[in-house]
């Protein structure tokens, strides 16, 4: 904390607010009709009023459920968004102003979305980046370098992207977002839809680049485990509003009472009430809810007792946790 | 400038190793851009021979001159940025190119000029084979000739600015589809596409001399086919430098207004 205090923050945001005008219209033919002449206008406040800094070379997560305005706020630093209200500063530039200075240090990846062109080899690509952010060519060669070793892109380089995996795509994109060594990186849900094999990769690559480069990064994801590898400090949204900044070890604590151990048994006959919640039982396979500080016992008494073929301890997910959060802020 | 020569030259190493993915359809395309110029000519040389071997002052052979020079403009000043644009906005690539320092029309202009710059050599052995086989008569003066460069260089920037900034239509409605085709019909008849302007009624023949489509592609045509006094030349020349600045002057405009709703309500 002290380091923060100590040096200008990488990104500044005070009472940030987005309100989308949206137009609504119900089911029917009269409805329509009316949507013509009058549309009942909505408003959606996005994000509402949210504050918080991140030091240069933090990892921070930053939660919430779907529709909370996590992927709003990213638009918002990186100036793809225009804010309705507050204060955003990202290194000291307005990001909504978009200068190329400011564009030139900063990455935003999707994981949903992609940049690589489709049909041609992702190092045109990445060739492309090169010109655009005008990155001299030794750095250029020495950063391809450094990517292509740490995220093992040897072989995927020369193959059009169409012919690439998920993952191969995913990790071809996050090398073509940082081929410029932006100093902050913006992340939203860059392992959706990976294995947890090619997650993992990806989690120990962010590390090192924030290690190597000491760059900021602000990472949303909705796998518990991007978080815990990741971030020491989580912020969550739920409908638009700040509802937790601080250490993860701290939210999981607070928020979380209970444990679920998966365990697959023969057949779903046997009794384990005296385990713990029995949630579920498919083809032997047990979900069980377990206070937190006992599921070593309760672990230990299952392997002992039952022929137990697999055994699962798991947090709840990170969506449960946060909605825990939420109902504590909204008795 | 210099890392603008850059990003051009990087951008047509991209567009020909594109083309060479799209080998088949880049084939299919260009035999699209050299029929449908071919077609007009045939209809029009029946016409002509039907009427005793002219129409409106044009020959066979005149007809033919005119659509195997049609075909080469329109080859040069041709861009398919309005069928893309949809798709674009759709996938949310406008994105990336926002979160890009450098304006994203570069990216167009360098793909643009790169498959010209690709394709053009095969379209002018086409075009010389179909004037040898159709008799096709152009004859230009020498300033003819040198009047036609900048002059079709004029008419594929005014093009491309003029359809970049039309593009953008599709910020504010999800059906661009139908603009695009009420667009791609005045080009049709305006641009002297589908017959020569001169045998147009002479209202169609005002209104194309006062919206940009005949400096498009009927202007730089006519040029070359040697129809053309110095002074009608010079306001040719005059008329597409102020459709660039009033294109220019849109562009700007338009994009301001679309970075500014995208970054309002966002995609």
């Amino acid at each position: 904390m002290i380091g923060i205090t100590m040096t200008s923050p990488a990104i500044h945001i005070r009472d940030l607010r987005k309100i989308y005008i949206v137009s609504q219209q119900e089911a029917g033919a009269r409805a329509a009709l009316q949507g013509l002449v009058h549309r009942r206008k909505l408003e959606v406040r996005a994000v509402d009023g949210i504050s918080f800094d991140v030091a240069p070379g933090e990892i921070v997560g930053f939660l919430g459920p779907n529709g909370a305005g996590k992927t709003t706020t990213l638009k918002m630093l990186s100036g793809l968004l225009y804010p309705t209200a507050g204060e955003v500063t990202v290194l000291g530039y307005v990001p909504s102003k978009r200068e190329a200075s400011f564009l030139r240090q900063i990455t935003l990846v999707m994981g949903q979305r992609n940049q690589l062109v489709w049909d041609i080899p992702a190092l045109h690509s990445f060739e492309l980046n090169r010109v655009i952010y005008r990155i001299p060519a030794e750095d250029y060669r020495r950063m391809l370098g450094e990517l292509t070793e740490l995220l093992d892109l040897g072989p995927l380089l020369q193959k059009p992207v169409r012919n690439l995996s998920l993952g191969e795509r995913m990790k071809c994109e996050i090398a073509a977002a940082l081929l410029h060594r932006p100093s902050v990186v913006f992340l939203d849900e860059p392992t959706i839809g990976l294995d947890v094999t090619m997650q993992r990769r990806i989690r120990t690559f962010i590390a090192e680049y924030n290690r190597r480069f000491g760059a900021t990064v602000l990472l949303t994801s909705h796998y518990m485990n991007d978080v815990e590898a990741l971030c020491r400090r989580v912020i969550v949204i739920h409908h638009g509003r700040l509802v937790f900044d601080g250490d993860l070890a701290i939210l999981v604590q607070k928020f979380t009472s209970h444990k679920t151990i998966v365990v697959q048994l023969g057949d779903c006959s046997a009794d384990l009430h005296s385990y713990g919640e029995i949630l579920s039982c498919e083809d032997g396979r047990f979900t069980l809810r377990v206070p937190r500080a006992e599921t070593a016992r309760v672990t230990e008494r299952l392997l002992v007792d039952l022929p137990v073929t697999d055994l699962l301890v798991e947090d709840p997910p990170i969506e449960e946790v946060i909605e825990r959060v939420f109902a504590q802020e909204n008795p | 400038m210099k890392a603008l020569v850059e990003l051009y030259a990087q951008q047509f190493k991209t567009t020909l190793a594109m083309m060479f993915q799209y080998r088949a359809s880049l084939l299919i395309w260009m035999i699209g851009q050299v029929l449908e110029p071919l077609v007009y000519l045939i209809v029009w040389s029946v016409v002509s021979e039907g009427s005793g071997g002219s129409v409106g002052g044009y020959t066979t052979s005149g007809f033919a001159g005119y659509f195997i020079l049609l075909m080469l403009v329109n080859q040069v000043t041709y861009t398919w940025i309005m069928y893309e644009f949809e798709h674009r906005i759709r996938e949310g690539i406008l994105s990336f190119a926002l979160l890009k320092p450098v304006h994203p029309i570069h990216s167009d202009i360098a793909d643009n000029v790169s498959s010209k710059l690709i394709t053009l050599p095969i379209m002018i052995v086409i075009a010389a084979a179909l004037a040898a086989l159709f008799q096709a008569s152009i004859s230009p003066a020498p300033w003819a000739v040198a009047v036609f460069i900048p002059a079709l260089l004029l008419a594929f920037l005014v093009r491309l600015l003029l359809e970049w900034t039309l593009a953008q239509a599709a910020f504010w409605t999800t059906r661009v589809g139908a603009m695009n085709q009420v667009y791609f019909v005045m080009m049709l008849f305006l641009s002297g596409q589908i017959a020569p302007l001169t045998l147009l009624p002479h209202p169609l023949q005002v209104v194309a001399t006062l919206l940009p489509f005949r400096w498009l592609i009927n202007f730089p045509v006519e040029l070359l086919l040697g129809q053309l006094t110095l002074a009608e030349a010079l306001i040719g020349l005059g008329a597409q430098v102020g459709w660039l600045i009033v294109s220019f002057i849109l562009f700007r405009t338009i994009w301001r207004a679309v970075v500014r709703l995208y970054s309002a309500v966002g995609a």
